[in-house]
């Protein structure tokens, strides 16, 4: 089988998915999943066995992988090319990232109500109350652009291909996120999804912007966007990364990496563009599973893991900023992001927030070099975050169709609302539970045990020790808050009657939850650590880490770390500690009302209320750079500038020449003009004088005619006299 | 066949004034169908030079040289090039658009009249080989704009002056642009004149070979530099004004927003890439060392506009000005790659595949801004038409429910302006910032700003007119575009998605012109 060509046609069904719903089959509802379900399966089947042909060659398969480009811009003499490859990088994205595009599908026939009835009372552009998403076939086509674009960012070649499919999952984010466009909220404070979604393209254009300029850069220096030609370019990756950059504190290779790495900062969510994640959850679930799982915040990570060696300046030694930057994001964003996760009440909020933490732990990876870890983290978290996002919405759905029963009119998405679902909604517990100890990190049997467990190792053998404590912190508060989410929505009673009439969904949204469940679990034994006692050996001693490492030229690949105790068991310290107090406190002694306050709350006071409004990171840059652009819109540039400066200079112009007019026209009126005018001034003035001899009444004009013909006739008879 | 061919440049340039007679022919109703069929023969032409440029041989081709003006030493000097095809070809492609979006004006024998004539002056300044004929060319179409502007514009507005006193917006607005293009052209004569003068000849590709290098003085009182430095900021001043150059720009959104919709997607899609057209064609080839000198200047107003208008853009309650801003905002990146070849032709050292890059995104950008803005100024209009009014505050949102394939088109053309890759906007953008990178760094860096704010002016544009919970107010008006209307987008749409995604369609050709110019 032609493998190259294969790589060309992954991206392609779900594009033409899209382009078949929007001009052909979108009337009908069953033939747009149908069209959409079967384009990603497509790609899927296509995704796998590309990349496990690839990693069946083994190691040697560096050494000429798959690739292929076309000429696409001519630039004087030479082209800007276009082209897909598959190097040992992308092979692990297209294992995963397809699988959770199809399970995220199957998720949305159901999540959509598909099968039931459109009810008279929805509105597109807003959330369904029972019947289908009116909207439904236009949310297929987004989901498959969106998920032609991730795949096409994966199988790219080269920088500018990859921030083309990254654009234009900017583009479906946005148009997912702001879903429902008509909804609007009673409270003036919640963000309505039309917003949120003008944020989130937003705040990933501040950074997007900054990623053109290092394109730019790089092809520039490089004179090509290819990566494996840039890469693997002895002598170039020589030059950039000893050439000062334009300022001076960077080598050229350093400050294109961090150019492009702001990049990921904005869509990835890393502080201090973290603010349009949250607010992204005003999207239809299965959006939120694509986007902060899946495929767009991966996205982000795997742009950073591209650049790496230019980020890592080559893997030199010395002073790297760049490095130090991306550190320091990573770990700062990681702690910040699980601390304000503790404090949310909102279902899908406390994930938005965790994801946002997570990816600060790759980051960090990145920036210390975990190169291998940064990657088996981000395969993992897709298949557990995924999971979580999706039992999220599950969870949503069943306490939405008791609201619907009860008619109550609650927040379904209130963790306060919810309690005692485990009984209610058993498939959706039992994954969510799983999902939940991966995420915080359960030793030995969760996938996020493993991969978190690498990152923390990393840190401890190169000699991070700030980062090492700043991740354990958060990776403690990470299983709290986890602990805190399963407790409030799954154990003691049902604090609402919707939560006490919740039932488990159909089986289009449960069996995307268990077979992510599987992965949660499993996926995580294919990264143990080679030397790790008795399991290193019995799983195949690494075999991810090994493949992963070879997508980097050879004298970049950072040296494996011995095995060492103290960092596993605080690893395994913090996630059971951590679940530990959280059912301490929220699972032992479960809230009995809905009106209950925090436990933790009444602890920290003052601290939880900063953390409940997000350390006040959206007020400060409403204040600080919202408002200012509109008054430099309205005011500055164009009221002051054009409308005043500009047209004002104009106008003065306009009117020393207005005057000037005037005064050659007075004098022509005294020189030239004079005499004709008095003759019509003669004229104009036997008019008016003469007017007022026509009244218009009868009686005058026959006087008149009287006096006329009298006149007439005295003067005939004075002629003939 | 051969007749054509060997004809086609004429043919083209007059095959619109047969468009003219035929409407002042027809009964008054088959006015506008009759100029649309008519409109589609210089199509047709402009298709098969398209097709039947060589430009793997490249250099003016299908040329034409009558006697015209012989006591001045003028002629009907008529040929194209790489640079000039794509503009024929997008003219003749838009004039079509703009008469099927207009079918339903009212006076239509005179406006479909003007429009044939503003055709052909705008062919002839593409066409045309010599400065005089350009010159003649580049006024015959403004006088056609200042009326269409001036009786068709939207009849309500009033434009506020100074001290109180108001005026027609309409009136003002045609005003405005004919001064202003008036002001242009004026130092603009006396510059060809003086070049006339001096060579004895207007013909370009003559003076191409002897202008630059000239020792000739004028009267004997000027020395050859002071001449042509004379000359060249005269020729700058007059395509600054028509690009529109911050500051010479505040003409555009007032003639852009009072025009009819036919006028504005012309304006914008043709009639300011004359301005930019002037810069490649004449000013950087016979001033390569002014315009080397003057590099700086021109990258630092191209970012000006680039910002300054994005942000403007962002402050606009009119949906129209909002897009006429846009344009100023997307011309600003045109100039800032013609900056670029400035500064290579002025002789200062630049790696050849830079300029090349910067001087074929420039033209590209000016093709795509051509074919973005036409579609959302037709889009503006397809809502005003409706709802009578452009402003976003009063359209107040909630129209999507309505317009599902209006929002659909909105949302696409709003894509392409804002440059998403994918999209044809982005590969004029991309080889613009990556040409002029490496020369005006900080410039670019700067004109990112601009870049971040035309996605907040664009979200802000359909969030104004589309999103929104249901608006009752237009309930019982019928949004949604009708058949006709979505005709005229369908072209544009196509091409702004193949360009996008396969922009070799357009940049071989634009490519192998910019090299063999500056090459």
């Amino acid at each position: 089988m032609n493998l190259t060509l294969l790589t060309w046609l992954i991206p392609v069904p779900p594009l033409i998915s899209f382009l078949l719903i929007v001009l052909v089959v979108n009337r009908s509802k069953a033939l747009s999943h149908t069209v959409a379900l079967t384009s990603v399966i497509i790609s899927w089947i296509m995704s796998w066995i590309v990349a496990f042909s690839a990693i069946a060659q083994g190691h040697h398969y560096n050494e000429h992988p798959i690739h292929d480009h076309v000429h696409w811009l001519p630039t004087g003499d030479t082209f800007l090319n276009m082209g897909v490859a598959v190097d040992n990088l992308s092979a692990v994205l297209l294992v995963f990232v397809p699988l959770c595009i199809v399970a995220i599908f199957l998720y949305s026939v159901g999540y959509s109500n598909f099968g039931k009835h459109l009810d008279d009372h929805d509105l597109p552009g807003s959330p369904p109350h029972h019947g289908i998403e009116p909207l439904y076939s236009r949310f297929f086509a987004y989901l498959s652009l969106f998920a032609g674009a991730m795949l096409t960012l994966v199988v790219a070649d080269n920088m500018l291909l990859m921030f083309m499919g990254w654009e234009v999952m900017g583009l479906c984010s946005y148009l997912l996120i702001g879903f429902w466009y008509g909804r609007e909220y009673d409270n003036p404070k919640q963000t309505p999804p039309r917003i949120a979604a003008i944020k989130a393209f937003m705040t990933t254009r501040v950074a997007d912007v900054f990623m053109l300029l290092g394109i730019a850069y790089l092809y520039a220096e490089a004179g090509t966007l290819n990566f494996r030609d840039i890469f693997f370019n002895e002598d170039l990756m020589y030059t950039l990364t000893h050439e000062p950059a334009v300022i001076g504190a960077f080598t050229i290779a350093q400050l294109i990496g961090l150019l492009i790495f702001i990049g990921t900062v904005g869509k990835s969510a890393q502080f201090p563009l973290h603010v349009w994640l949250p607010d992204a959850m005003e999207g239809p679930t299965p959006v939120s599973a694509m986007i902060h799982a899946a495929a767009m915040v991966s996205a982000g990570i795997y742009s950073t893991l591209r650049v790496f060696p230019l980020i890592s300046n080559g893997g030199g030694h010395g002073a790297n900023l760049t490095m130090d930057i991306i550190t320091f994001i990573g770990a700062f964003t990681a702690l910040f992001g699980a601390t304000i996760a503790v404090a949310q009440y909102d279902v899908k909020k406390v994930l938005a927030y965790s994801t946002i933490s997570q990816l600060g732990f790759m980051v960090a990876a990145i920036g210390m070099s975990a190169y291998v870890a940064a990657t088996f983290h981000l395969m993992t978290h897709a298949f557990f975050k995924a999971l979580l996002f999706m039992g999220s919405g599950s969870i949503i759905h069943g306490v939405e169709h008791g609201m619907h029963d009860v008619h109550e009119h609650i927040d379904p998405q209130d963790m306060r609302n919810m309690g005692g679902l485990r009984h209610k909604m058993p498939t959706t517990f039992w994954t969510f539970l799983i999902g939940g100890f991966a995420l915080s990190g359960f030793p030995f049997v969760t996938a996020g045990f493993w991969s978190k467990d690498e990152i923390l190792g990393d840190a401890w053998y190169n000699g991070h020790y700030i980062v090492f404590t700043v991740l354990c912190i958060a990776a403690f508060l990470t299983a709290f808050y986890t602990m805190r989410q399963i407790s409030l929505t799954f154990f003691g009673k049902p604090r609402t009657e919707s939560a006490a009439h919740a039932h488990e969904n159909v089986w289009t949204i449960t069996l995307p939850l268990v077979v992510l469940s599987f992965f949660a679990i499993f996926a995580g034994f294919v990264g143990v650590h080679a030397k790790f006692p008795v399991l290193g050996e019995l799983f195949g001693k690494n075999p991810f880490g090994h493949w992963v490492e070879l997508a980097l030229p050879e004298a970049m690949i950072p040296a494996h770390f011995p095995f060492d105790w103290f960092p596993v068991i605080m690893s395994i310290v913090v996630g059971v500690g951590g679940l530990t107090l959280g059912y301490l406190i929220y699972g032992r002694n479960p809230m009995q009302s809905a009106d209950d306050v925090d436990p933790v709350k009444r602890l920290l006071g003052p601290i939880w209320t900063m953390l409940e409004n997000k350390y006040y990171v959206d007020e400060f840059y409403y204040a600080a750079f919202i408002k200012p652009a509109h008054w430099i819109g309205e005011t500055l540039t164009f009221k002051i500038i054009d409308r005043g400066i500009i047209d004002g200079v104009i106008h003065f112009v306009a009117s020393f020449f207005w005057k000037a007019g005037e005064g050659s026209a007075a004098v022509e009126q005294v020189a030239i003009d004079a005499p004709p005018d008095r003759m019509a001034d003669g004229v104009r003035w036997t008019g008016d004088a003469m007017k007022y001899v026509q009244t218009g009444r009868i009686q005058n004009y026959l006087m008149y005619t009287v006096i006329a013909i009298a006149a007439i006739g005295l003067m005939f008879g004075f002629l003939l006299a | 066949m051969e007749f054509i061919t060997n004809n086609l440049l004429p043919l083209i340039l007059f095959t619109p004034l047969l468009g003219l007679l035929a409407v002042m022919l027809v009964p008054k109703e088959r006015v506008g169908h009759v100029a649309f069929l008519f409109s589609l023969i210089p199509l047709a032409l402009a298709l098969v030079l398209w097709t039947g440029y060589d430009f793997a041989e490249g250099g003016f081709q299908y040329v034409v040289n009558a006697r015209w003006y012989p006591s001045v030493n003028a002629g009907f000097h008529l040929g194209v090039d790489g640079l000039s095809v794509p503009m024929v070809l997008l003219t003749n492609l838009l004039v079509p658009l703009c008469i099927l979006a207009s079918v339903k004006v009212d006076r239509i024998r005179g406006f479909m009249a003007l429009f044939f004539i503003l055709q052909t002056g705008t062919l002839g300044v593409f066409l045309a080989l010599d400065l005089l004929l350009f010159f003649a060319f580049y006024e015959v179409g403004l006088v056609p704009m200042y009326f269409l502007i001036n009786q068709w514009g939207s009849p309500k507005g009033k434009r506020e002056l100074s001290r109180g006193r108001v005026m027609s917006a309409r009136q003002y607005a045609s005003f405005k642009f004919m001064i202003y293009t008036m002001a242009a052209g004026l130092g603009l004569l006396l510059a060809i004149q003086l070049m006339g003068i001096t060579q004895g000849t207007f013909s370009l590709p003559e003076l191409y070979e002897t202008w630059p290098t000239t020792e000739a003085t004028f009267l004997n009182f000027a020395s050859a530099s002071t001449v042509k430095t004379v000359a060249f900021w005269a020729f700058f001043v007059a395509f600054a004004i028509k690009v529109p150059l911050f500051p010479f720009h505040t003409w555009l959104p007032d003639a852009h927003t009072e025009a009819p919709t036919a006028g504005s997607m012309i304006l914008a899609g043709v009639l300011l890439k004359l301005g930019a057209y002037g810069f490649l064609r004449l000013v950087i080839p016979l001033f390569p060392e002014q315009a080397g000198e003057a590099a700086p200047i021109i990258a630092f107003l191209g970012m000006l506009s680039i910002v300054l208008a994005a942000y403007s853009a962002y402050g606009q309650t009119d949906f129209k000005r909002l897009v006429a801003y846009s344009s100023v905002n997307h011309m600003g990146f045109v100039v800032l790659g013609l900056a670029v070849v400035a500064w290579a032709a002025g002789g200062n050292a630049v790696d050849p595949t830079t300029a090349a890059i910067a001087g074929s995104g420039a033209v590209i950008q000016m093709f795509n801004h051509g074919l973005s803005a036409a579609a959302m100024f037709f889009l503006v209009g397809v809502v005003y038409e409706r709802a009578h009014t452009r402003n976003l505050e009063e359209l107040g949102g909630g129209i999507w429910q309505y317009a599902p394939i209006y929002g659909g088109l909105l949302i696409f053309s709003s894509m392409a302006s804002l440059g998403l890759p994918g999209l044809n906007g982005f590969v004029g953008e991309f080889a613009i910032v990556r040409g002029a990178w490496p020369v005006f760094t900080l410039m670019t860096a700067l004109s990112m700003l601009g870049l971040l704010m035309t996605g907040a002016y664009v979200l802000k544009g359909i969030r104004k007119v589309l999103h929104g919970p249901i608006n009752p107010h237009w309930a019982d008006h019928n949004m949604e575009i009708n058949a006709r209307e979505v005709v005229v987008m369908a072209p544009l749409v196509v091409l702004m998605l193949i360009i996008g995604v396969w922009p070799m369609s357009i940049a071989k050709i634009i490519n192998a012109a910019i090299v063999s110019i500056f090459g």
